[in-house]
């Protein structure tokens, strides 16, 4: 919990998002958005449809006025910049490549129109189409390439000037799903070559976690929680991002001191738990794989049980509502459906959210 | 869609086909009949009567007339229309919709109204029997085609196009002389090209603004045939078939004659 | 929520743009439009022409004329014949277009749509050359021996009609197309999956959704075909007028320009009038199933 904090916190901010706040008539899209980006690192901005993540990237690329508030980049103002001179590097969810161009020729427009040298545009296109591994696609029309092929010119187009800051529009969610893990092991693997700083805009936490140095979650316009994927998925803030980011089991329970131990009990079961929590009633968070299926403690009923390769997700019918169980796939399959089970769980991998209902 | 058409449906077809191709096809044959009168050329084929054509002065010139009023008044109207299809398709300005109808209107318009309005108008402005008057009147009545297309071929660009050249550096004059504008060029194309062929084969309207002295070859046809029919008209006719046909031909090569007169047709899922 | 335009703040760009049109079409359009207008209002006499006196005499010798009204009635007559033939003709003729495979369907759009790109004079010139007392029409029922003297067929309503039909009947296809190809072509198969026949299929499925297209089609239909001029001036001649041709004999042969302008105006009231009642209408009933 103290480690997410300074990591917002520490670090020399490169961009700054200052109460930064976009309406539209009644409707708050972004509410007073505070962030600090720093250089150099790989940020996402992650959460579901409509919690003005894209909108915060579009006011940032100069495609959305802010109603309100600041858009700093190494302390000059971008706000009353227009998008052409801000050298900001953007690949589209669409990636908008022009398609009366090559692909060399896509590249190459963002060198024209700053007036690049021939000699040195031709270069810098090859490199940035061999640095996308596309070295031989140069004279090929965006309509005759592939989507992960597009997505690569796109992201040369964006990178090959050079930008401060390269802003990522759900660049992948128009891939197939091999080919965006492929794509996120190649989006990860040009950021750090180049070291641009680099954000993120997705509503896949996977992705997010997969690529990030931090992940920044959003939920109506507001910032829910800002720190390193572990720390996100495993020290969740809020019910929201716990359920957000992967799937998790939401139980009430209550935490007492028993010969001065801490225990955490769930129904007539008790585990020990973390000291630092207060005493009293709690909602509690666990994730399904740090469940366990055991011989004794909270009994179930296997209700529905999914094979999926590496995993078995099981669904058990408890007194505390339906729990959510993974188990690796060790080759002996799970108890069947209906059969009764027990689960015994870490008190230290819980979370709690203040008090229960 | 595409399941199979039947027996009745291809009988049909058939029927429709032969009515649609009868006309022109008897036109076509009588223009080969080596008669000095209308008849079908049973005795053999004879160019006689396209050889009389090229004698007659008044076709040869209103042919020319009508050629140089299609090409002058289907580029002014594209210059007329490019502008105000950017100001539509990329603006919210009040007066917006406005402009969109009084553009389009000329299309719900009876031809034989607006001939009757410029067979005065253009006299009391001092054009009448002109090739200006010519040209503007032809200018408001294909207008409409040119903006049309351009606005569709607006309408199909990725709109992130515009973000993705600013975010490179392009300034918007740029971005529309790089971008943009490469990308409507079809859309404009064929708009000339259909406006073009609605001023060439214009009759209604320009029958009551043009003069002995400048007349289009629709209209000399006309008034021709007012007078007699024959096999000299049916040579023109077929002239101008062929005409047709050949810029049916380009029209299809170049862009799929349904594209530019139904849409795509293979491609509205995403629309 | 893409506001992709936010950073083109130049207010008075778009009115520069559009200024060329609005130009042209107030000075072109607009303008000679009321001055027809005017002019209909004003009076005639065969001596000294066209008068600065301005009544609705025009219209009232239109209305009170037989002569006229049986113009009138006849250019309805031939419009609302043109447009079910345009129909019965059009509509099955662009399903049975829809459902052909490539080279075919193809070759045949050429067919049925690429008369649009011929002179409107040319195409009538064929029917005229067909329906004349020595045309191949005629000359056909006589070698049959169906007939013994020529059949007239020029100067009817019934040669007009089919002849504007055949004009006409391109717009008619595409926008039965147009709607066309907007449909789902599962629906047809979720139709026979249902255990449909093809017929019903087509009667309760296909047909409702053409609506829209052949509702459209028969609107621009019914609205050439009233006003359409070259084809009853060429088939109909003199002895069979509409209000299109009797306006040109009046600008053109009786010089009674103010009665032309008010006949046109009257004409140019009427089609609008239909079109733009027929549009309200029809949005109105399609609204509530697509929207």
């Amino acid at each position: 919990m103290t480690r997410s904090n300074a990591a917002t916190n520490t670090g020399h901010a490169y961009l700054e998002l200052a109460s930064l706040t976009k309406r539209y008539g009644q409707i708050t899209v972004v509410d007073s958005l505070t962030l600090d980006v720093r250089k150099g690192e790989f940020l996402s901005l992650l959460g579901p449809s409509g919690c003005g993540k894209t909108t915060t990237l579009q006011m940032i690329g100069g495609f959305v006025e802010p109603t309100s508030g600041n858009i700093r980049l190494q302390d000059r103002d971008l706000v009353r910049t227009p998008p052409s001179k801000r050298g900001l590097g953007m690949v589209f969810q669409s990636y908008a490549l022009f398609p009366h161009m090559t692909a060399a020729q896509n590249v190459a427009y963002g060198l024209e129109v700053r007036r690049v040298g021939r000699a040195e545009c031709e270069e810098r296109v090859a490199r940035a189409l061999d640095l996308v591994g596309l070295a031989k696609f140069g004279d090929r029309y965006p309509r005759r390439m592939s989507g992960g092929q597009q997505q690569r010119v796109a992201l040369a187009r964006a990178l090959v000037i050079e930008p401060s800051i390269l802003l990522l529009d759900e660049p992948l969610s128009n891939l197939d799903a091999s080919l965006r893990e492929e794509m996120q092991v190649e989006l990860r693997r040009i950021q750090q070559v180049t070291g641009t700083t680099t954000i993120l805009v997705t509503h896949d936490q996977n992705e997010a976690m997969a690529l990030s140095d931090r992940i920044v979650v959003m939920r109506a316009g507001q910032v829910e929680q800002i720190g390193r994927p572990e720390q996100v998925y495993e020290h969740p803030q809020t019910d929201f991002v716990a359920q957000f980011l992967g799937k998790t089991n939401l139980v009430s329970a209550s935490v007492r001191t028993v010969n001065g131990v801490k225990e955490i009990v769930i129904g007539d079961q008790s585990f020990a738990c973390d000291t630092a929590l207060p005493e009293g009633p709690v909602r509690i968070a666990i994730r399904p794989e740090k469940m366990r299926l055991a011989s004794s403690g909270i009994p179930g009923i296997v209700k529905n049980r999914v094979f999926q390769g590496t995993l078995w997700l099981l669904e058990i019918t408890s007194e505390h509502g339906t729990i959510l169980v993974q188990q690796p796939n060790v080759g002996t399959p799970p108890p069947r459906i209906g059969s009764a089970c027990h689960l015994d769980l870490d008190g230290r991998d819980i979370h709690t959210f203040g008090t229960g209902v | 869609m595409r399941g199979r058409n039947g027996f009745w449906a291809l009988a049909f077809h058939t029927l429709f086909v032969i009515f649609v191709l009868a006309p022109i096809a008897v036109v076509c044959l009588i223009a080969f009949t080596p008669e000095s009168y209308l008849a079908m050329p049973t005795n053999g084929f004879s160019l006689r009567w396209f050889e009389a054509l090229l004698d007659n002065r008044d076709f040869v010139t209103s042919f020319q007339t009508s050629l140089m009023l299609g090409l002058l008044s289907a580029s002014a109207a594209a210059l007329v229309a490019i502008p105000a299809s950017i100001a539509i398709v990329r603006y919210r300005f009040p007066g917006r919709l406005f402009l969109l109808t009084l553009c389009m209107s000329p299309l719900m318009i009876p031809s034989i109204v607006l001939g009757v309005a410029f067979l005065r108008y253009l006299s009391q402005i001092g054009l009448g029997s002109t090739m200006p008057g010519l040209i503007l009147s032809h200018v408001i009545i294909i207008l409409p085609f040119i903006l049309r297309t351009v606005m569709n071929s607006f309408g199909s660009l990725d709109p992130a196009l515009d973000n993705a050249a600013a975010s490179l550096g392009s300034s918007p004059w740029t971005t529309f002389r790089r971008v943009t504008f490469p990308l409507i060029v079809p859309g404009v194309v064929s708009g000339w090209i259909l406006a073009f062929i609605t001023s060439f084969d214009e009759v209604t309207m320009t029958i009551f603004i043009a003069s002995p002295g400048l007349t289009t070859l629709p209209v000399r046809l006309m008034l021709y045939i007012e007078d007699s029919i024959d096999p000299l008209v049916a040579a023109v006719s077929a002239v101008l078939i062929a005409l047709a046909v050949l810029t049916m031909l380009i029209i299809d090569r170049l862009f799929g004659l349904d594209k530019i007169l139904i849409g795509n047709i293979d491609s509205d899922k995403n629309s | 929520m893409s506001d992709t335009l936010d950073f083109r703040r130049i207010p008075w760009s778009p009115f520069l743009l559009a200024l060329p049109a609005v130009v042209v079409f107030f000075g072109f359009l607009l303008a000679p439009l009321l001055s027809t207008a005017i002019l209909s209002l004003q009076a005639f006499s065969l001596y000294t022409g066209i008068q600065n006196v301005y009544n609705l005499a025009n219209y009232i010798e239109i209305f009170s004329d037989n002569y006229f009204f049986e113009i009138f009635a006849r250019t309805a007559r031939i419009a609302v014949l043109t447009t079910v033939l345009a129909i019965v003709v059009g509509a099955p003729e662009a399903y049975i277009l829809m459902r052909m495979r490539a080279p075919w369907r193809g070759l045949f759009l050429l067919v049925a749509l690429g008369p649009l790109l011929i002179s409107v004079v040319s195409r009538t010139l064929g029917w005229a050359l067909l329906f004349g007392s020595n045309g191949l029409i005629n000359e056909t029922l006589m070698a049959l021996g169906l007939v013994e003297s020529p059949v007239a067929l020029m100067y009817t309503e019934f040669a007009v009609v089919i002849a504007l039909t055949h004009v006409l009947m391109p717009f008619m296809i595409i926008s039965v197309m147009v709607t066309l190809q907007r449909l789902n072509p599962q629906i047809e198969n979720a139709s026979l999956s249902l255990g449909a026949s093809g017929f019903t299929t087509l009667r309760r499925v296909v047909i409702p959704q053409m609506v829209p297209g052949i509702l459209a089609g028969s609107i621009i239909v019914f609205a050439m075909a009233a006003s359409a001029f070259a084809t009853p001036q060429i088939i109909g001649g003199r002895r069979l007028k509409v209000i299109a041709t009797l306006v040109y004999d009046e600008f053109l042969y009786s010089l009674n320009w103010p009665l032309g302008a008010a006949l046109a105006m009257l004409l140019f009231a009427a089609v609008i009038g239909v079109t733009v009642g027929c549009n309200a209408l029809a949005e109105r009933y399609f609204a509530r199933i697509y929207r």
